[in-house]
């Protein structure tokens, strides 16, 4: 089992059982839907900016362990952000789980989803609350979707 | 072909027990079958491969895999053009393939079996032709709720084209359509009736044969999607009333790319054809064309030899294993693996109708079916987590997804067993 405690890490089974910032958002500015075909996974992400940076950000639906922890993650990692920092940490994200490199150390807690990438059909749960935000930021009005 | 016929009726599908099969090698002897499939020898994480994917396409016997690599070997030609031996050849084992089909659904002539990619085209083919010739405006098609996609979306296109109405007869909470709901929602604006043999998605078997009787009562054609019963049953066409029957060759142990739409030889003649080219014409002109008889008129281009070749040696494997003795083990391996998941506390079954083939779709209290595959995977257990290309299924029981296992003939008790083992460690997991 030690191989799927890899991709399970303590911290994800955390929150994907008690997922943070969820729920809906009070005088947000921007918002956008993300949905998974594959699975079916459902995600709406509500955030404010103020000042140039993300004040506020909180999400809703329904999802696997990796999307859920994930959302619940990204949430915690861009809180206080700008939108440039978080797109750096997405790309920083996107690299720990598609590229055979040492993961950069200043990744936190998404450091978990290290084990992700030996499940190359899992990566997009792990990218959709991701995507998603970068579509809110952009302000496209298009739900997003991982295919 | 009558020898076939008989096989199919003389008895074989009456209800054998689990025990008495398995101690009966004679009646079914699933560890010989077994090793007809070089697959079920791999290793998946270091484990033995469990393969319970079958609804979204079956393993191949190697007596299809040397087919195919036979043909390619000996026979390749295109077929129905050149005069030399090859082309004979090729054309001989595309025809030799139509007869054997003919067989297989017991239709009344090849001219009824037209060779397409798969359960889709089959199902496009009719929307495309016989559809847009008889559906009009403030018409109705009427489907079921547990339909496949590939069963809602033709239909949908062709009542968007036509300002006609898409019907739905809405499935209960065991997922069975509601017969006296079916015959209510026919009437006399309906075009068209086109339903699933067995769901893809929670394994109902419909009572087929009432509901055409039903359709048939109004005039009204009846589609049916067989992709997910042949594999598992003896399907008669005739006996069905069906008027028009479409499977595919990959879910019954053949190769991809290439399916059967069975139509009735007078709808079939009175249609237009589907796609124009080659080897659909008689003769052509700049001014006019003239199409070719049937089957041919619907099978334009270069068709799948190779897929043709495999799916007649698929319909060789299964006819002599008998589809009657495969419905019966299958049977019992259902209702085993049935009761063992209801056992299970925090893991609900969905679709339970009374009469259901090859599938278990199922939920696991606080595991996402895509959480639960990929555990499963680890132990080498192959399933399909997700809607199932059958998301109004979903919605109907207010969830995003299942985890489904099907069941094929080469499946076993001790799999189920090791299938439930698993769902027990994905609950450890996640508790």
């Amino acid at each position: 089992m030690s191989d799927l405690n890899d991709l399970y890490q303590e911290t994800i089974i955390d929150h994907s059982k008690r997922p943070r910032n969820t729920g809906a958002l009070t005088q947000a500015t921007h918002r956008a839907e993300g949905y998974n075909p594959l699975c079916g996974d459902r995600l709406s992400l509500q955030l404010k900016l103020e000042n140039g940076h993300i004040a506020g950000i909180r999400f809703q639906g329904v999802g696997c362990a990796i999307s859920t922890a994930s959302a619940s993650l990204m949430t915690e990692a861009v809180k206080g952000k700008t939108p440039e920092e978080a797109e750096r940490a997405f790309q920083k994200f996107h690299s720990l789980l598609t590229e055979e490199r040492p993961p950069a150390p200043d990744l936190g807690k998404l450091a978990a989803f290290s084990g992700v990438r030996e499940y190359p059909m899992r990566v997009k749960c792990a990218t959709l609350a991701w995507h998603t935000l970068r579509a809110a930021l952009r302000g496209e009005g298009q739900p997003v979707s991982t295919e | 072909m009558s020898a076939h016929a008989q096989t199919r009726t003389t008895g074989t599908n009456r209800p054998v027990r689990l025990a008495e099969l398995l101690q009966n090698p004679a009646i079914f002897d699933v560890e010989r079958i077994r090793e007809d499939f070089p697959i079920l020898q791999e290793k998946i994480h270091g484990k033995p491969l469990i393969y319970l994917d079958n609804a979204a396409t079956s393993q191949k016997p190697k007596a299809v895999i040397d087919a195919l690599v036979h043909y390619y070997s000996h026979d390749n030609a295109n077929v129905h053009r050149a005069v030399h031996l090859l082309s004979a050849r090729a054309t001989e084992a595309c025809e030799r393939t139509r007869r054997k089909v003919r067989g297989f659904i017991n239709a009344a002539s090849t001219n009824e079996i037209i060779f397409v990619r798969g359960t889709t085209e089959g199902l496009n083919l009719v929307a495309q032709t016989y559809g847009r010739q008889n559906v009009k405006a403030g018409d109705e098609v009427l489907i079921s709720g547990l339909e496949h996609h590939s069963n809602i979306v033709p239909w949908q296109m062709l009542c968007n084209e036509k300002q006609a109405r898409l019907r739905v007869v809405h499935i209960d909470d065991r997922g069975v359509i509601p017969l006296d709901q079916f015959e209510k929602a026919l009437n006399e604006r309906t075009r068209l009736v086109a339903l699933a043999h067995v769901s893809n998605a929670l394994g109902t078997i419909n009572p087929l044969g009432e509901m055409i009787e039903m359709a048939h009562r109004w005039n009204v054609p009846v589609v049916v999607d067989g992709a997910q019963a042949v594999p598992h049953m003896p399907v008669e066409v005739r006996a069905l009333g069906a008027d028009f029957y479409a499977f595919s060759g990959h879910k019954l142990f053949g190769p991809t790319g290439i399916g059967v739409l069975y139509g009735k030889e007078t709808l079939l003649d009175a249609m237009p054809p589907f796609q124009g080219g080659g080897d659909m014409i008689r003769s052509v002109t700049f001014e006019k064309t003239e199409y070719n008889v049937l089957p041919y008129k619907f099978e334009a281009g270069t068709p799948d030899v190779a897929g043709i070749v495999g799916l007649g040696a698929a319909i060789d494997y299964i006819h002599d294993i008998g589809l009657g003795g495969i419905a019966a083990y299958e049977h019992e391996l259902l209702e085993y693996a049935t009761a063992a998941i209801s056992e299970l506390s925090g893991v609900r079954i969905i679709g339970t109708a009374p009469s259901k083939a090859s599938v278990i779709s199922f939920v696991v209290d606080g595991a996402h079916p895509h959480d639960v595959g990929t555990i499963l995977d680890r132990e080498g257990i192959a399933v399909r987590t997700g809607h199932h290309c059958a998301q109004p299924v979903m919605d109907r029981f207010q969830i995003a997804a299942t985890t489904r296992a099907s069941l094929a003939l080469y499946n076993t008790v001790a799999e189920v067993d090791a299938l439930i083992a698993g769902i027990r460690k994905v609950q450890e997991f996640f508790s």
